[in-house]
């Protein structure tokens, strides 16, 4: 970045603070653990008090762990003149960018209030004519396999014929996976709680791109390898040894762009793992340099499969954007045997604020744009479709299985039943939570086993909600959700919206 | 064109290399010259030579090879030596990790992409892409090269991927570079053997260019800086190994060398605004 040729004396116009930590000095026991814990450096010790310090991010670490229960943290009211059309943050960012002459950094998912499309759909209810069943006393399915399907089932006496050349399928209990997060995005501490409650759900957990630490091969069995534009940290058994491989040529919080691990961030553990220099920026390029066509992308595939000897599924992972139909179409021709598209408001490490606030398409849209497209082509019922990017609750799954997909990916969720409260601060490295940072005092504080279980609880928690509606449904397997648009209705403000899911408005009855 | 074979797991028997495969001491010739194999299908060539690596070949000889992709990808044996003659297709012994692989012609696109370590050797050109992402091993090319070639190579501790142009390269030579060592003889070629954009974007490693390279040639965060002893060792010692594999005189002026290296090993440093807005 080259400075401007007019050089004015610099005079930085100082933000006024977000969030305040308020301390209730009444109960306030002068312990300091607040003051210790707070990687943000956001409250100090002042003459006989605790006091704020600014740069409070809200991360809340402070509250978790004051003894006394005497914090609470404040969002700083407005501090600029009311306006209507320039928001606060649009004041901060020019302010900020006019000091800095920076690309704004962010990460986590897309914050500004877009509303959810899954807000907007409402789920069906068996009611008379289609029993509804309980989850509770019947077997309610929801086991999915990821991979390639056969087209057809060849049957002979009686027995279902399992081709040679066919690639397996990965059995997963539920139909949910854990997200690419890679080792440096995240801690050591994190990835591992993330492998273990994989294992333990049994489904299947992402790498990311950072190679894979030799500890964590124990867990192989359940992971997805990633191999993306940076092409980290790839040797045979990361291709080998592991339940699928995919292809990342995007991601939801940033489409079209690569990624960036800072220099600061590839400690020893990360450079061993990636295999590069410590202390350099790990830089992903924006796009795969082999990949410029569909033929290309089948190129990689087919080296892939042949170097695992087609003994695993590969797929490949693409950023929810307009032309994701075709696109899609494209990945099944080219031979991926899964693909997960990921949508705008999926998670990140870090992202220019611009990209993951501004560009890709509504997870929701995409589901559904794939599904249809991939329907009409004759290819739908190939390949498994995967997809994530702002994925909360057991009932964005349940919609988005019903909207197409066959197996939902969740990343931020997970990370925060470990602990993150979303601060969006996982760029800087100084996670108070020892999840987005390589700080060893600070990835100390994350116990993996402690950690897998709550990841564990949560999802068996939302496996439960997925048979509780399926049996609401009158559904017996998961199998049946899939694609089942008939059992949404659209009751947002935009019927243009639920026409292009090809989703019935509230109101419309069946047929 | 023989039906497809994609076998599943080790103990799978297909008969794959029934015809053109015959193996003694240890050392495999797959014969696909011979008219009732031909044209042989990637798949069932890959089935074929990775029959002759279970078998523990330390030597294997293709001989017919015309345009089959993916041969020797992740291939791991120690010690095997892989003979290719005619002209293999693209990928050429990608995500290799260990073995050589001599090649008696030219080779296609995405030689020795994201290469472990081992060595290929091409008597001939090698096109676009070759040594994509390398992180170890050598590549020795006797002639010229396409474009975009060795493009995010990168280095780690003691290993350190390192690709000798016997010719020329094209435009975005070493792009992205974060590692290894990149040498083009520009023999036969009285000007700049190199095309625009060297070293776009690189952060790690060094390109050394026999002949004249313009500062307009170079990509954003490239930079000529001057050779310096230890550069002189390496490039001696990849001379020699460049001599001994093709039998041929190489020029040792080092005067006529120019080194182009990484202006930062942080090119994002300052790029980023975090404010908490």
């Amino acid at each position: 970045m080259s400075d401007p040729k007019i050089t004015a004396k610099r005079s930085d116009h100082r933000l006024p603070e977000r969030f305040v930590p308020r301390i209730d000095y009444d109960l306030c026991r002068v312990c300091k653990r607040c003051i210790n814990e707070c990687s943000y450096q956001a409250l100090e010790f002042k003459g006989s008090k605790v006091v704020s310090a600014g740069g409070c991010v809200a991360c809340g670490r402070c509250i978790a762990v004051c003894p006394a229960n005497c914090i609470e943290i404040r969002p700083v009211p407005p501090q600029f003149a009311p306006h209507g059309n320039w928001s606060e943050r649009s004041r901060r960012s020019i302010l900020a960018q006019a000091s800095s002459g920076g690309v704004l950094l962010s990460s986590c998912g897309a914050d500004d209030p877009h509303p959810a499309i899954f807000d907007d759909l409402l789920l069906d209810a068996a009611q008379v004519t289609n029993p509804s069943i309980d989850p509770l006393r019947e077997p309610v399915e929801t086991v999915t396999y990821l991979g390639r399907r056969p087209g057809k089932l060849e049957v002979c006496d009686g027995k279902v014929i399992i081709r040679e050349d066919d690639t397996p399928l990965i059995r997963m209990d539920m139909p949910l996976m854990f997200g690419h997060i890679s080792l440096g995005s995240i801690s050591y501490n994190a990835q591992k709680a993330l492998f273990m409650a994989a294992k333990e759900l049994n489904i299947v957990a992402g790498s990311g791109e950072g190679g894979l630490h030799p500890d964590f091969y124990q867990y192989a069995d359940r992971i997805c390898s990633e191999v993306a534009s940076g092409r980290f940290g790839i040797k045979p058994e990361y291709l080998k040894g592991v339940a699928a491989v995919e292809i990342k040529i995007g991601q939801g919080a940033k489409p079209g762009h690569g990624g960036h691990l800072p220099g600061e961030k590839v400690t020893t553990m990360i450079s061993e793992t990636r295999m590069i220099p410590r202390g350099t920026d790990a830089l992903s390029p924006y796009p795969h340099h082999d990949i410029y066509s569909i033929e290309d992308l089948a190129q990689l595939i087919s080296v892939l499969k042949e170097s695992t000897e087609y003994r695993l599924p590969v797929g490949v992972k693409i950023a929810a954007v307009h032309n994701v139909g075709a696109i899609a179409s494209g990945l099944v021709r080219a031979g991926a045997d899964f693909l997960t598209v990921d949508g705008f408001k999926g998670g990140t490490g870090a992202a220019p604020r611009v990209i993951r606030d501004h560009a890709g398409l509504p997870v929701e849209v995409a589901i559904a744009a794939v599904d249809r497209r991939l329907t009409q082509e004759g290819l739908r019922n190939r390949v498994t479709v995967c997809a994530g990017g702002g994925i909360r609750s057991s009932a964005d799954m349940i919609k988005a299985l019903a909207l197409g997909a066959d197996v939902v990916m969740v990343s931020t969720a997970a990370m925060i039943a470990m602990g993150c409260r979303v601060c969006q601060q996982c760029h800087r490295g100084l996670c108070s939570w020892g999840i987005a940072t390589q700080r060893d005092d600070l990835t100390d504080r994350l116990d993996p086993e402690v950690a897998a279980t709550r990841i564990v609880r949560l999802f068996q928690a939302w496996n439960e909600e997925l048979k509780e509606v399926l049996g609401a449904m009158g559904i017996d397997a998961v199998e049946s959700l899939v694609g089942n648009r008939d059992r949404l209705r659209y009751r947002g403000p935009n019927p243009k919206i639920a026409e292009v899911m090809n989703v019935k408005h509230i109101g419309e009855g069946w047929g | 064109m023989k039906p497809v074979c994609k076998p599943k797991g080790h103990t799978y028997e297909c008969d794959c290399g029934k015809e053109c495969m015959t193996v003694s001491d240890g050392k495999a010739v797959i014969d696909l010259e011979r008219s009732d194999v031909r044209p042989m299908h990637y798949t069932t060539l890959n089935c074929v030579m990775r029959k002759a690596m279970r078998l523990g070949c330390s030597r294997i000889e293709l001989r017919g090879v015309m345009g089959q992709r993916y041969l020797a990808s992740t291939a791991s044996a120690p010690g095997l030596y892989i003979a290719v003659h005619g002209t293999p297709g693209n990928d050429l012994g990608a995500f290799l990790n260990g073995p050589t692989i001599e090649v008696f012609g030219n080779a296609q696109d995405m030689t020795g992409n994201t290469m472990n370590s081992g060595r290929i050797v091409v008597h001939g050109n090698a096109w676009d892409v070759t040594g994509l992402a390398a992180r170890g091993g050598s590549i020795l090319v006797k002639g010229d090269t396409g474009y975009r070639v060795g493009i995010h190579m990168k280095e780690f501790g003691d290993t350190r991927p390192t690709l000798v142009v016997g010719g020329t390269a094209k435009d975005y030579l070493g792009e992205y570079m974060a590692g290894g060592t990149i040498m083009v003889l520009g023999m036969d070629n009285g000007r700049s053997p190199v095309g625009r954009n060297v070293g776009a974007g690189m952060h790690g490693g060094r390109i050394f260019v026999r002949g004249e390279v313009s500062p307009e040639q170079l990509g954003p965060g490239a930079s000529i800086v001057p050779v310096s002893e230890t550069d002189i060792e390496e490039m001696t010692r990849l001379l020699d190994d460049f001599q001994r594999s093709f039998q041929i005189p190489v020029p040792r002026d080092f005067g006529e060398f120019v080194k182009i290296a990484p202006s930062s090993s942080r090119p994002f440093s300052g790029y980023y605004d975090k404010t908490n807005v």
